[in-house]
């Protein structure tokens, strides 16, 4: 059942908003409550959005729940917390006050946590208090009386392990009972009374807590010590950079060790369906679009789904650990030196996995300008679209030994490219801050969580919702730019007498052979000219569309032919460095540069984005073809 | 709760101990360094409600964990042995911190706006 037909039937659902500091569990118990899938990880600002969902309480009533970006007061300091005011003043547009507010809390770390509380009580909206965290509070020996609490405060509380179903029910019933004393909507549209808490009322605040932890604390818990431990050494001043260049060395070579399998056998499924389809098929055109354009494209892209899934699963394990933050912490001071907050590291590190939330993730950040850098550099560091064309190149043309004792050279220079994403954009950061974008430095203020065991579930929900984005992806995009391309690179036919293969004489041949000039001078061939154009659109595509230029241009026996022999044989190893930095900077992505429209409110900024980074993309690109030209690589 | 002196006493107690060597600014702290929060005070704007928001309050215990690899920064701060806070030692310095044990100095349960040395 959707809002809108529960408003047909003529009943508004009461709406309920889910508060608290970040980190405490309001998603994963927004997840529980409604059965949704958001994302949920150990560190604050998971939560960038407003998100709703529906569900109906044991005792009827349909009820819309928010889950809210997290927020340490209600006097927003960055985008995401601004939207969490918005809601809870009911100063959002379009949107009515919610007709309850339910403020989740860390159990383990009520001192702080409770103060958000208050601020809450203050509005004088109906209002629930969950203790959340509990079994990790229990494991302690914290013990709190709910019912002092709910005495001293005059509101209902309820304590919560936000992954089971224990305490949910007890939380639902509480919200029943709220229900069924103020039905939804009591007139109350929006709260216009607020004011921001000035510095002594915060303080004010904190006795408050205090006081009330002295009434409801019966026994206090264990501090934690696991954690200790780890940061001990994990944040050491030698130890805790070398452990995080470490792990990230070792995200890149498992990349290239532990998918080899998987390939394989993904590369056999294929190989097996193009032979059985020329053996079974009349030649035909509906042969070649088959054989050529769509399994030899499609097959050069399925094949990178293991290896963006072992990306993925590093990245959540450090997202689920706690470790994010630590990495941001390691980094700040790196990051302040080109005007950033340690804290962009984190929008940063996600943008591996895909430019857009990452650029969605700068709303955590306070400062508009950190802001707007972070936003702009995004796109540099190497998301995995862009994994398929590094690893294409690479098993192309960097032999698959090792090097200083075992380590495999592909998967170094793998490594370096990804530094070079990362050193290219600390430097764009630098320069932006110096000239376009300057300003004050940046307080940080960042929470650092306790370590957690990653849940296996979240990991493989986590998985799965990734395998599934990139299948849609192939099935959608790619394939339909791939049927797009194959037509462009069959129509019209050679002339009598060609010389060249008939791609040269297509569509697609003219286009490529257009735009050859522009890009000779940074080595690429027509048909490289022939695979960029449609990889604006996606850069996968790119790899999809060499599979089938390649396959066209090809005789019989070259189609069965991996892509990797047929480029090794037919490029220089400048060309493909080349191709190399090209990608590196490339901006190839419109969804990206759509999201960088919809974050900034401005064609502008993602009309510059656009032109610095096609700049730097062909500077790099020309300098690395002649300098390993030079250097003998053609 | 002891040392019900009120503002004077506080102040009194706070002017001691800065003359006898016994407070520090957060920022000059080494890690492993403890103390109690005596006071928060910051010129610039928001980053004393920023400090106040994430616990940095008169009264509260911090201990300092770690520090970055360079120039020494940022600072990892546990506050009352419960959330640990990264932070840079420019707002770091904003908070004063006193010796563990002197409880006399604590704020007391006022809203006296006075009641912050100054
Ligand atoms: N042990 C335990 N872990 C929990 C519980 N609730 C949440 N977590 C974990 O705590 C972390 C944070 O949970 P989220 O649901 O993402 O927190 P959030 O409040 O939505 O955080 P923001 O969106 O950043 O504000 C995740 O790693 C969860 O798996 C709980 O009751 N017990
Ligand atoms: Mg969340």
């Amino acid at each position: 059942m959707t809002a809108g037909t529960l408003a047909a039937e003529g009943f508004r659902p009461a709406r309920i908003a889910l508060v608290g500091p970040p980190n405490s569990g309001k998603t994963t118990l927004f997840n529980t409550l409604t059965g949704g899938r958001q994302k949920t990880a150990n560190y604050p600002g998971v939560t960038v959005e407003r998100k709703s969902g529906l569900l109906k309480t044991p005792g009827g009533h349909p009820v819309e729940v928010l889950d809210l970006p997290g927020s340490y007061s209600l006097r927003a300091r960055s985008p995401d917390e601004a939207i969490t005011r918005d809601v809870v003043l009911g100063r959002q547009a379009r949107e009515t006050l919610p007709d309850a507010l339910v403020c989740v809390t860390d159990a383990t770390n009520l001192g702080q946590h409770l103060r958000l509380l208050l601020e809450l009580r203050q509005l004088g909206r109906p209002l629930i208090l969950v203790l959340n965290m509990m079994d990790i509070a229990q494991k302690r020996g914290c013990q709190i009386s709910t019912e002092a609490l709910s005495r001293q405060l005059g509101i209902p509380v309820v304590t919560t392990v936000a992954m089971r179903k224990h305490g949910v029910r007890d939380l639902l019933g509480q919200i029943d009972a709220l229900l069924n004393q103020a039905p939804a909507g009591d007139g109350v549209t929006a709260i216009s009374d607020w004011v921001e808490p000035s510095p002594d009322a915060i303080r004010a605040h904190h006795r408050e807590v205090e006081r009330l932890l002295q009434e409801a604390v019966v026994r206090e818990g264990a501090p934690e010590h696991l954690t200790r431990q780890l940061d001990r050494v994990l944040l050491h001043p030698v130890a805790g950079p070398l452990i995080l260049l470490a792990l990230l060395f070792l995200m890149f070579q498992a990349v290239f060790s532990w998918a080899e399998a998987p390939m394989d056998w993904i590369d056999g499924g294929m190989a097996g369906l193009q032979q059985w389809l020329s053996a079974h098929m009349e030649e035909s055109l509906l042969k070649s679009l088959l054989v050529d354009g769509i399994v030899a494209g499609v097959g050069g892209v399925v094949i990178f789904l293991p290896q963006i899934l072992i990306l993925f699963l590093f990245i959540l394990l450090l997202e689920d650990s706690g470790y994010m933050t630590r990495a941001a912490f390691l980094m700040d001071r790196l990051m302040s030196a080109v005007g950033l907050n340690g804290r962009a590291f984190i929008p940063l590190l996600s943008s591996f996995a895909c430019a857009i939330p990452g650029i969605m993730a700068a709303r955590t950040i306070a400062h508009p300008l950190d802001r707007l850098v972070t936003i702009l550099i995004a796109p540099l560091m190497t998301c995995s679209a862009r994994l398929p064309v590094y690893v294409l190149l690479i098993a192309a043309f960097v032999p698959a030994t090792t090097v200083w004792g075992g380590i495999g050279l592909q998967g170094l220079v793998m490594f370096g490219l990804y530094a070079t994403g990362i050193v290219g954009a600390l430097a764009v950061a630098g320069v932006l801050r110096l000239t376009l974008l300057r300003g004050d430095r940046q307080p940080l203020l960042m929470e650092l969580p306790s370590y957690k065991w990653p849940n296996p579930a979240n990991v493989l929900l986590g998985l799965w919702e990734r395998a599934k984005i990139f299948m849609r992806r192939i099935g959608t995009i790619i394939l339909s730019v791939l049927v797009i391309l194959w037509f462009l690179s069959t129509f019209p036919a050679a002339p009598e007498g060609a010389t060249e293969p008939a791609i040269y004489y297509s569509f697609a041949g003219l286009i490529g052979r257009t735009l050859e000039p522009l890009l000779a001078p940074i080595g690429f061939n027509w048909q490289i000219a022939i695979a960029l154009v449609p990889g604006l659109a996606a850069r996968e595509v790119a790899v999809a569309a060499l599979g089938t230029v390649y396959a066209l241009s090809g005789d019989e026996g070259a189609v069965t032919e991996a892509l990797t022999t047929t480029l090794a044989q037919s490029w220089t190893l400048a060309t493909a460095l080349s191709l190399l930095a090209w990608y590196v900077f490339a901006p190839q992505c419109l969804a990206t540069l759509a999201a960088v429209r919809r974050e900034t409110n401005s064609w502008r900024w993602a009309a510059f984005m656009f032109v610095y980074l096609m700049t730097l993309a062909y500077l790099a690109a020309f300098v690395t073809y002649r300098v390993a030209l030079a250097l003998g690589g053609g | 709760m002891d040392g019900h002196g009120g503002r004077e006493r506080q102040l009194f107690e706070l002017g001691r101990l800065v003359k006898a060597g016994l407070t520090q600014p957060l920022g000059l702290m080494r890690p492993g360094g403890v103390g109690r929060i005596l006071a928060v005070r910051s010129g610039e704007g928001d980053v004393e409600r920023g400090l106040l928001e994430m616990g940095f309050v008169e009264g509260a215990c911090v201990e300092v964990l770690h520090h970055g690899f360079l120039g020494r920064d940022p600072l990892a701060v546990r506050i009352n042995q419960a959330m640990t806070v990264a932070l840079r030692r420019g707002e770091a310095n904003a908070v004063l911190v006193g010796p563990l044990l002197n409880r006399a100095t604590d704020v007391e349960p006022t809203t006296d706006q006075e009641s912050r040395p100054s």
